[in-house]
């Protein structure tokens, strides 16, 4: 509530601050009523609508001072963003990495497995330094909650990490071979529910852009972490054993953006984070590594060492454009919490549609 | 869901809640002070924020009751609102532009026409399907045997699911301490008999407390006798058990329309959608599973 912006004056303990003599109260015709501001088309979306103007005019809508009805979410973007990129990461890696054992391709089976298992312990790590103590982790495992995707992960991530840990691990030394197998087993069958609950997770709130989307939300996000997962094993896999991460990769980068894409063009006017202001930029850069990475591993392929270095490029991109994605999808969301008319308007359009159908 | 949305207690009371009938709100703000002074509620900043009265802005950690201040100028013709009135002196001069026949805090007339003047304490809903009560990870959030909606500090972790989740805005995370807060209806008062502190020092029953199906009828009695004497755009909010979050536990009686005074006009608790989210989380799951294996299938290019 407090000190939101420069332009208060405020009383503290310490006297005024920021004073402002002669200030009149706002004098419009209608104090609560805005014109959609400039639809954040281009610029900053804070800034009031002076100098933008729309060519077509917004429609109509009133709002109590321009404040956001919903509570937007407190999670740090580096936490959570990262804890939905390396979700995905981790839970892709290690489906890779059981496939690359059927094939007998060890390094890529290492690089995956090794991976997915780091991922996981990172991503348990962002979690609780988003909550502030690893106890208050537990706190969520005193109960199992089938409405509470946190809940639920929790529990999957609890079951997830050990057993990425024992495949990483048995990978790595080539001991407890058994161990390892069933490791392997049991991470990449926990790893697609790990890669797509956290659609889930943001979408089960009152978030518009996130909650709206949960349709395709999933297949984008399972699409983002093979994209990663794939980038992983084309940095890190030797050239001979590059052919089922960059099939993954290529897979999983046109599932991502196709899947945005539709979701993008049935939220219609929710969307607008996703494509304008700095969300709107970090999804831009996501889609462009993503394509750009994929059309690099697919046709880039120069000859012996050249060839390892255009993988490892792409690799990286493929892994930078899913962190991307999951950034701007994050953003997108606490911008479209911010702003009253993503939460007003299509609620007005639902009233107005279910009143003519009456 | 209708998973988490009843009571399973025994000899449970009957499901207690507010209706704030904002056509009698003068504004005092005595509300928010009772409810600060009563839950040691903390500061929540002491900011000038321009917006008429309103320097709480909303509903947060620290701010369990709101009263909006709305400005309006409108065409609407002033109605006597049936305000409790004393008896003045009969013959007192009537102040420049203020008209003597309307009531304390209704419509006054200068310059620029009629201004009419809407105000309104906002609180937790306790909806009947709550979103923050399902989504909640620890079991922290929980329904009491009176139907309201309770975060059980010792059990909270902080991990600020139920802030999003809420369709209202109400729950906040407190910065302090990083667990969530909210208005618990005054469960320790409920629990000995007592009314909630906000509704014990409201000077005109604007907010009311009571069982919920007394106060439905009160509020459907409240619409009606405004509507007859003209208030057309007395309507009620959040009283409705099939709408979509199944009824407030705490609803009102609004002037205007509710995003005028910072509410949701249709909200809709999330997790009536989170079946088809599973699913289509599973069918996602699923694809990548096989995209995978297919992609494992052939040889080396």
């Amino acid at each position: 509530m407090s000190d939101q912006s420069g332009n208060e004056s405020g009383v503290t303990r310490e006297g005024i601050e920021h004073p402002r003599p002669g200030r009149e109260a706002p004098a419009d015709d209608r104090t609560v009523r805005r014109r959609g501001r400039g639809a954040g088309r281009g610029g900053g979306r804070r800034r009031r609508g002076r100098g933008e103007r729309p060519m077509v005019p917004k429609a109509d809508f009133r709002s109590y001072y321009g404040q956001p009805i919903l509570n937007k979410p407190v999670w740090s973007a580096t936490d959570i963003a990262g804890y939905l990129f390396l979700g995905g990461l981790a839970g892709a890696s290690s489906l890779v990495g059981a496939a690359a054992d059927l094939r007998g391709e060890e390094r890529l089976a290492v690089v995956a497995k090794t991976g997915a298992a780091g991922a996981a312990v990172l991503s348990l790590a962002a979690l609780v330094h988003d909550l502030g103590r690893p106890a208050r982790f537990l706190n969520m495992l005193r109960v199992v909650k089938v409405t509470s995707p946190m809940n639920l992960g929790a529990w999957l991530l609890s079951a997830y990490a050990p057993a990425a840990l024992a495949a990483a691990g048995s990978a790595l030394t080539g001991r407890l071979r058994p161990l390892g197998a069933a490791g392997t087993a049991g991470a990449a069958a926990l790893g697609p529910a790990l890669a797509s609950y956290t659609a889930v997770l943001i979408s089960d709130t009152a978030v518009p852009a996130w909650h709206d989307g949960y349709r395709e939300m999933p297949f984008a996000f399972v699409g983002s972490g093979a994209m990663a997962a794939g980038g992983l094993g084309l940095l890190g896999a030797p050239s001979g054993e590059q052919t089922l991460p960059r099939r993954v990769a290529v897979l999983g980068a046109l599932t991502e953006v196709g899947g945005l894409k539709v979701m993008e063009r049935r939220l219609g006017a929710v969307a607008e984070p996703y494509q304008h202001g700095s969300s709107g930029r970090w999804m831009k850069v996501g889609e462009g590594l993503a394509l750009a990475g994929s059309a690099l591993a697919l046709f880039g392929r120069g000859a012996g060492r050249g060839r390892r270095t255009t993988g490892a490029v792409a690799g990286v991109m493929l892994l930078a454009g899913s962190a991307c994605t999951r950034v701007g999808i994050f953003s997108a969301g606490v911008a479209s919490a911010e702003d009253p008319r993503y939460t007003v308007q299509p609620q007005r359009e639902r009233l107005r549609r279910r009143t003519a159908r009456r | 869901m209708g998973l988490l949305s009843e009571s399973e207690y025994d000899d449970a009371p009957p499901r207690m809640g507010f209706f704030t009938d904002t056509s009698v709100c003068i504004g005092c703000k005595a509300c928010e002070v009772a409810c600060k002074e009563w839950n040691h509620v903390p500061e929540d900043g002491l900011n000038y924020t321009g917006m008429s009265y309103d320097n709480t802005q909303g509903l947060g950690a620290d701010s369990w009751r709101h009263v909006a201040f709305i400005e309006n100028r409108s065409g609407a013709t002033p109605v006597d609102l049936g305000m409790p009135e004393v008896g003045g002196p009969p013959d007192a001069p009537a102040a420049a532009g203020v008209r003597p026949d309307l009531p304390p805090g209704g419509d006054l007339i200068d310059g620029e026409g009629k201004l009419q003047w809407l105000m309104a304490s906002d609180v937790c809903k306790h909806c009947t399907h709550a979103a923050c009560l399902d989504v909640c990870p620890t079991g922290s959030l929980f329904r009491t045997e009176f139907g309201t909606v309770v975060v059980q500090e010792d059990i909270c972790n902080g991990c600020g699911y139920c802030i999003p989740a809420c369709p209202y805005g109400v729950i906040d995370q407190r910065k302090e301490d990083g667990r969530a807060w909210k208005c618990t209806l005054c469960y320790d008062r409920l629990e000995v008999g007592m009314e909630p502190a906000c509704a014990k020092a409201c000077p005109t029953d604007s907010i009311q407390f009571g069982p919920l199906d007394e106060l439905r009828e009160r509020a459907e009695a409240r619409v009606e006798q405004l509507h007859e004497k003209g208030v057309d755009v007395a309507r009620l909010y959040g009283h409705d058990p099939d709408d979509g979050v199944g009824g407030d536990g705490a609803f009102f009686l609004l002037l205007d329309e509710p995003e005028t005074y910072g509410l949701p006009p249709d909200p809709v608790v999330t997790t009536r959608d989170l079946p088809a989210m599973w699913r289509r989380a599973g069918l996602a799951a699923l694809g990548l599973a096989v995209g995978v294996a297919v992609a494992a299938l052939g040889g080396s290019s």
